[in-house]
């Protein structure tokens, strides 16, 4: 296309435009970064400078030697990925079979999981707490997983079983003549093609469980098995004066976040677009 | 089984017969297959969803007593009469409603522009909307405690910005020592965090509209008004619908920030129904009531939403 005068004025202004909002979207995150960097006495000058005088990570420094910091890291990542490995093996293993396989109950069983997708968890959390403290599953970090994972997967299901749907029965037909079981067209054929839509499940499922707050709150109560959610947010109560602190242990537990973002920003929009945009 | 209807001969139906014995064992094989790849997830799904959520209905109907072994007596509605004439979950409601008011609205008209100005060439487009998107992915608890600290004390980032840069009041203000002034900080807080959500969803909508429909609109002589109003708009009617839904519900669902900034605080002035709920049940321990408040909260959500997909249905269809 031709660009005339009137189009990069257009330009301009769109540049113009996004630039302030990327500001006012950013600002909050320069702010935060800005005071971990802050010692204590500087935290309370000035806030609207945003460049400390005497930048210090003496913040990070305490922070990570704390008593139990690299405690709770360990905690949450484990949590996170055992979480994540057992969603993206039972919803796809259900999503497949919604998708592939004909078996009696099969319509119901769907439209339950679909039901699921209605409910919000924390409506749930009631019923959950009592059938925790029933299982013996309160206060225990493997206890938290069945509850990540049975919260996770009508979504996944169903995000998965429309991916499935859009690979060709072909495939599958032709590798049941060559006398393939119902697991190997599973796990060699269409796990394999489904590699985006994995990608997406496996990163919503890791970042849910990762940041998960409002249930590992309710059931866990010893200070060592503590999630980095809850370490945070119970930092800032114990030191409410010393933000920096709180703010560098925050940023701690968000730059695996935002790395993991920055490596799969592609699978964020497919993700959304398989499983919100679907009329 | 076509073939058995023809009178054949006694080699043809045997061999027919053992074709369809070999394709009902087949299908009993797959489904088998079927059952063992659901069993294991269902499973969990059932045991962590559903049945809590059949649970929350019976829950809200007894008066639950927490010692174990003890009956709990039905009370029938009690617990729902109760909720409906307490004037905090009256409250709690209206708070929920105002923040939803407040967020849905801004997200959506703000998600969309941004995704128009995203939409079709433009240099550096994936920056920008690798920044718009960071709030979404940055947990609920860090940006909550970072908005209370950007509101918190007299001298804040809020303060020197209303006061010194806006010149918006004279003097500082507490944001969360009054009601609607510490809903105000909640709120911009879910807007700042939520508008990434609807952008990209927008974006991806935008995206799928063909190019050269565009184009076609801009060599008939359409402004950029009206390609958006009869080109662009047309194809994310239905994400519009879906994002619209998705953001009321989860604006009545508003929880952790709320939680973290003020606690719903000062004297329930700024509780919502979920950390109303959260409080009844976890610090007064009175589960039966926290059920019936988390029962309406999300029968009323639901059946409002589905009144907006009927309608929204309805006016495409017309």
């Amino acid at each position: 296309m031709r660009r005339t005068p009137r189009d990069r004025l257009l330009l301009a202004l769109r540049y113009l435009f996004l630039g302030a909002c990327a500001v006012v979207m950013v600002y909050p995150f320069a702010y935060m970064v800005s005071t971990s960097l802050k010692s204590r006495t500087y935290v309370l000058s000035d806030p609207t400078r945003l460049w400390p005088d005497e930048p210090t990570l003496d913040n990070y420094r305490q922070v990570l030697t704390a008593e139990h910091f690299p405690r709770y890291a360990l905690n949450s990542a484990m949590v996170s990925v055992a979480s994540t490995v057992a969603i993206v093996l039972l919803s796809s293993m259900m999503a497949y079979a919604f998708s592939r396989l004909r078996f009696p109950g099969r319509r119901i069983l769907f439209a339950l999981i679909v039901v699921g997708l209605t409910i919000p968890t924390m409506m749930l959390i009631i019923p959950q707490f009592l059938l925790a403290r029933d299982l013996h599953l309160l206060n225990s970090l493997p206890g938290l997983v069945p509850f990540y994972v049975g919260t996770a997967l009508a979504f996944n299901t169903f995000l998965l079983s429309g991916f499935f749907e859009q690979i060709p029965r072909e495939l599958d037909e032709a590798m049941m003549i060559d006398g393939a079981g119902a697991w190997r067209r599973y796990w060699n054929l269409a796990m394999p093609l489904a590699k985006p839509a994995l990608g997406t499940v496996v990163i919503f499922s890791f970042l849910g469980t990762w940041d998960e707050y409002a249930w590992a709150v309710t059931v866990l109560n010893d200070t060592d098995k503590r999630t980095l959610p809850i370490a945070i947010a119970l930092f800032q109560g114990q030191h409410s004066t010393s933000w920096g602190l709180v703010f560098a242990a925050s940023i701690i537990a968000l730059v695996p976040v935002i790395a993991i973002y920055l490596t799969f920003q592609r699978y964020f929009v497919a993700g959304l677009t398989t499983g919100a945009v679907k009329s | 089984m076509t073939v058995t209807s023809q009178t054949p001969s006694a080699a043809v139906r045997a061999a027919a017969e053992g074709w369809r014995r070999a394709s009902s064992s087949r299908a009993r094989r797959t489904a088998l297959a079927g059952w063992l790849f659901v069993l294991p997830g269902f499973a969990v799904y059932g045991l962590v969803m559903l049945y809590p959520a059949v649970q929350t209905v019976l829950l809200s109907l007894q008066d639950w007593t927490i010692v174990p072994g003890q009956e709990s007596p039905w009370v029938g509605l009690a617990n729902y009469a109760e909720a409906l004439q307490d004037p905090v979950f009256l409250r709690s409601l209206v708070n929920a409603a105002a923040y939803t008011a407040f967020t849905v609205p801004l997200q959506v008209v703000i998600g969309l522009f941004l995704a128009v100005l995203l939409d079709g060439y433009l240099p550096g487009r994936v920056l920008f909307r690798v920044l718009f998107y960071l709030p979404v992915v940055s947990s609920w608890v860090v940006v909550s405690l970072l908005f209370r600290y950007i509101f918190a004390s007299d001298d804040s980032l809020a303060n020197s910005v209303v006061v010194n840069l806006l010149h918006l009041s004279g003097s500082n203000v507490a944001w969360f020592q009054h009601r609607w002034t510490a809903m105000l900080a909640i709120a911009l807080l879910g807007t700042w965090k939520g508008i990434g959500w609807s952008m990209l969803i927008f974006l991806a909508a935008l995206t799928a509209v063909p190019v050269e429909l565009k184009e076609a609109a801009a060599l008939d002589g359409a402004g950029a008004v009206r390609r958006f109003r009869y080109v662009s708009l047309p194809a994310i009617r239905s994400a519009l619908s879906v994002v619209f839904i998705l953001l009321f519900i989860g604006g009545f669902n508003v929880f952790i920030s709320v939680q973290l900034m003020t606690g719903g605080g000062p004297s329930n002035a700024t509780q919502v129904p979920l950390t109303y709920m959260y409080q009844q049940a976890f610090d007064f321990l009175d589960f039966s009531y926290g059920s019936a408040v988390s029962f309406i909260l999300t029968g009323t959500v639901l059946a409002l939403s589905a009144l907006q997909y009927w309608w929204t249905r309805r006016r495409e269809a017309l």
